[in-house]
C-alpha cells in the first residue's frame, strides 16, 4: 500500500466518521426531546438528585427496587 | 426530608483531599506569583541559587495548581458529591474506605517526589508532562485505584440513573487516562542504552510526531482537568446551594455528549504554523470554534439555573463564586477559538495574551469553582455553619479584582508585543528589537503580579475561613438542604 493510499484512506475514514458522529448526536437530541414530549421519559426529574440527597431523601429511581424495599424501610 | 441520617455519609478521605487542595493552592500560587514578579524584575531570580530560578519554578507552578490544587480539589469533591448523588456512603464499604485512604497518601508521596524533582531540575521537558518515569508509573497507581473508588461506588448505589456530574467525574477518569498513558510513552534510557541516571528518559516519540501527541495532551489535559470536572462541580453546587433544579436537565446530557466529541480535535491549535500537517492546523482550528457551543451550553444551562432566584447573588457569595465561575468559562471559551483563529493566533502566539487567557479560565473558572466547592462542603463535613460571611465577601471582591488585572493587563500586553513583533518600516525591516518590548511591557508585567498577589491573598483568606470553620465555628444541628449558613 503506497503513502498515497494510507493519506487517501485516513482523509475518508476521518470525513465518515465525522459524518457519523453529527448524525449520530443530532439522533441523540431528537431522541431525548421526543422521549420527553411523548411521556416515555421524564429526563428533567433527574435534577432532583442533586437537590435531594440526603440519605433519607425518597430515591429518583430505585436501582433495584426489589432488593432495595427492605433497606429503604430500614432507612 | 432533612434527618439526622445525614452523618452517615463518611467524608473522611473529602476531608483529607480538602487540606490538600487547600495547602497545594497555596504552594501552587504562591510559586505563581513569586515567578510573576521574577518576569517583571529579573534579579529576584537569583534569591535561591538555581532552585529559585525561573526555569526551576515554572514548572512547578503550573504542575502545583493543576495536578496538586485542581486534581486534589476534582477528588476531594467527587468523595463528597459521588456518595451523595448515588445515595450510598464510603462507610458501607471497608473496602472502598481502604482504597480512597490508599488513593490519598499515594498521592501525598506523588505530590512529595514531584515537588522534590521539579526543584532538583529532573524533568522530562514535556510541558505539565515533566515528571521521569517512576513518578510516572505512581500517577498511574493513584490515578487507577480513584477508578476503582469511581465505579467502586458506583457498583453499590442505589440510585438507578447516574446524575450527569457523575458522567463528567467518570469523563475525567477515562480521558484523563488515555492521554497520560499515551503522552508519556518513554524509553528509561538507563535500562536501554546504559546512558544517563536510572530515572531519566526519552519520549517514545522524535520530531513533529512528538509535538502533535504533546498538544493533543496539553490541550486535552485542558480539557479534561480544567473543564470536564469542573463542569461537573458546578452541576451539582450551583443547584444545590442555589435550591434550583438545573434549567434543563437534557441540555446537560446533550453538551455533555458535543463537549466529548469536539474537545479531543482541537489541540492542533497550539500548533499553527509550525511543521505540523496542514490538515491538523485547519482541523484544530475549526474545531475549536465548535467547541464554543457545547461549552456555551452547559454555561448557560448554569446561569439559566438561576432564573427567576437572582435576588441570591445579593444574600448568598457562594451563589456569587459559582455565577462568577460560570461567566468565565463563557469569557475563557470564546476567548479561546476566537486566538485559534489562524489570522489571530498569528498575532497572538507566543505572546502574553496566551497566560492571559489561560489565567482568565484557571483563576476565574477553576479556581472560582473549587473554592466556592470547599465553601459549601465546609459546613456539611465539619458540622458547623461558614466561620465569616464577611471574609467570604471580602475575598471574593479582592480575587475579583486580582483576576481582572491579570487578564486586562496581559491583553494589553499580548496584543501590543505581537504587534511591535510584526511591525516593519518602509523597507521590509523589524522595527523594534526584542528589548524595545521588553521596556514596553514591563508595567504590564508588574500589573499580572500584583493581579496574581490579589488573588493569592484571597485563598490565604479562604484557607483561614475554611481552618476557622472546621476548629471554632458554631456547630449547627441539622444539615442545611441549600444554602449554606454562615456567621
Amino acid at each position: 500500500m503506497d503513502m498515497e493510499l494510507i493519506r487517501s484512506l485516513q482523509g475518508w475514514g476521518y470525513i465518515a466518521m465525522i459524518f457519523g458522529l453529527t448524525i449520530g448526536f443530532y439522533s441523540y437530541i431528537y431522541h431525548l426531546y421526543k422521549s420527553q414530549r411523548d411521556g416515555t421519559k421524564d429526563y428533567e426529574k433527574y435534577s432532583n438528585m442533586a437537590l435531594n440527597d440526603d440519605l433519607s431523601d425518597t430515591l429518583v429511581e430505585e436501582k433495584y427496587p426489589q432488593d432495595n424495599k427492605k433497606d429503604n424501610e430500614e432507612r | 426530608m432533612q434527618s439526622s441520617n445525614a452523618i452517615n455519609y463518611d467524608y473522611t478521605i473529602a476531608k483529607c483531599f480538602t487540606v490538600a487542595t487547600i495547602v497545594l493552592g497555596i504552594v501552587g500560587m504562591l510559586v505563581g506569583v513569586i515567578i510573576a514578579f521574577q518576569l517583571a524584575f529579573p534579579e529576584l531570580s537569583n534569591l535561591a541559587g538555581e532552585y529559585g530560578t525561573f526555569g526551576r519554578l515554572r514548572p512547578l507552578h503550573t504542575d502545583a495548581v493543576a495536578f496538586g490544587f485542581t486534581a486534589s480539589g476534582i477528588f476531594a469533591t467527587w468523595y463528597y458529591v459521588g456518595q451523595r448523588v448515588l445515595k450510598v456512603s464510603m462507610a458501607e464499604s471497608k473496602f472502598l474506605m481502604f482504597i480512597g485512604r490508599l488513593h490519598f497518601w499515594i498521592y501525598i508521596l506523588t505530590v512529595a517526589a514531584v515537588v522534590v524533582s521539579l526543584l532538583m531540575g529532573i524533568t522530562t521537558s514535556k510541558e505539565y508532562a515533566e515528571f521521569e518515569w517512576p513518578i510516572d508509573i505512581a500517577i498511574v497507581v493513584l490515578w487507577v485505584l480513584w477508578g476503582v473508588s469511581i465505579f467502586g461506588l458506583i457498583g453499590i448505589r442505589r440510585e438507578r440513573v447516574l446524575y450527569i456530574s457523575v458522567w463528567y467525574y467518570i469523563a475525567t477518569f477515562l480521558g484523563v487516562a488515555m492521554l497520560y498513558l499515551f503522552n508519556n510513552m518513554e524509553v528509561p534510557t538507563y535500562f536501554i542504552a546504559g546512558m544517563g541516571k536510572w530515572y531519566h528518559s526519552v519520549s517514545m516519540y522524535a520530531g513533529s510526531n512528538d509535538a502533535m501527541v504533546q498538544w493533543w495532551y496539553g490541550h486535552n489535559a485542558v480539557a479534561f482537568v480544567f473543564t470536564v470536572p469542573i463542569i461537573a462541580m458546578i452541576y451539582y453546587f450551583l443547584p444545590k446551594e442555589s435550591g434550583q433544579p438545573i434549567f434543563s436537565y437534557k441540555l446537560s446530557l446533550l453538551s455533555f455528549w458535543g463537549l466529548m466529541f469536539v474537545y479531543l480535535w482541537a489541540g492542533g491549535h497550539h500548533l499553527l504554523y509550525s511543521t505540523v500537517p496542514d490538515w491538523v492546523q485547519t482541523m484544530g482550528s475549526i474545531f475549536s470554534i465548535i467547541l464554543i457551543l457545547p461549552s456555551w451550553g452547559s454555561a448557560i444551562n448554569m446561569l439559566l439555573t438561576m432564573k427567576g432566584e437572582w435576588g441570591q447573588l445579593k444574600e448568598n457569595p457562594l451563589v456569587k463564586f459559582y455565577v462568577l465561575a460560570s461567566t468565565f468559562y463563557m469569557l475563557s471559551t470564546l476567548e479561546g477559538p476566537i486566538q485559534a483563529i489562524k489570522s489571530v493566533n498569528a498575532l497572538a502566539h507566543f505572546t502574553d495574551w496566551i497566560p492571559g487567557h489561560v489565567h482568565d479560565g484557571t483563576l476565574g473558572w477553576v479556581g472560582f469553582m473549587i473554592i466556592g466547592a470547599i465553601f459549601h462542603m465546609a459546613p456539611r463535613m465539619f458540622r458547623r455553619e461558614i466561620y465569616s460571611k464577611k471574609l467570604v465577601e471580602a475575598q471574593f471582591w479582592l480575587q475579583t479584582t486580582g483576576i481582572v488585572m491579570y487578564f486586562t493587563s496581559m491583553w494589553i500586553a499580548g496584543i501590543t508585543q505581537g504587534m511591535m513583533w510584526r511591525a516593519t518600516d518602509q523597507y521590509g525591516n523589524l522595527a523594534y528589537s526584542f528589548i524595545d518590548t521588553v521596556e514596553v511591557l514591563h508595567p504590564y508585567w508588574t500589573l499580572r503580579a500584583v493581579g496574581g498577589l490579589f488573588f493569592l491573598i484571597g485563598v490565604f483568606m479562604w484557607a483561614y475561613n475554611i481552618y476557622k470553620t472546621a476548629t471554632s465555628s458554631r456547630a449547627i444541628e441539622k444539615e442545611p438542604q441549600y444554602a449554606s449558613p454562615m456567621a
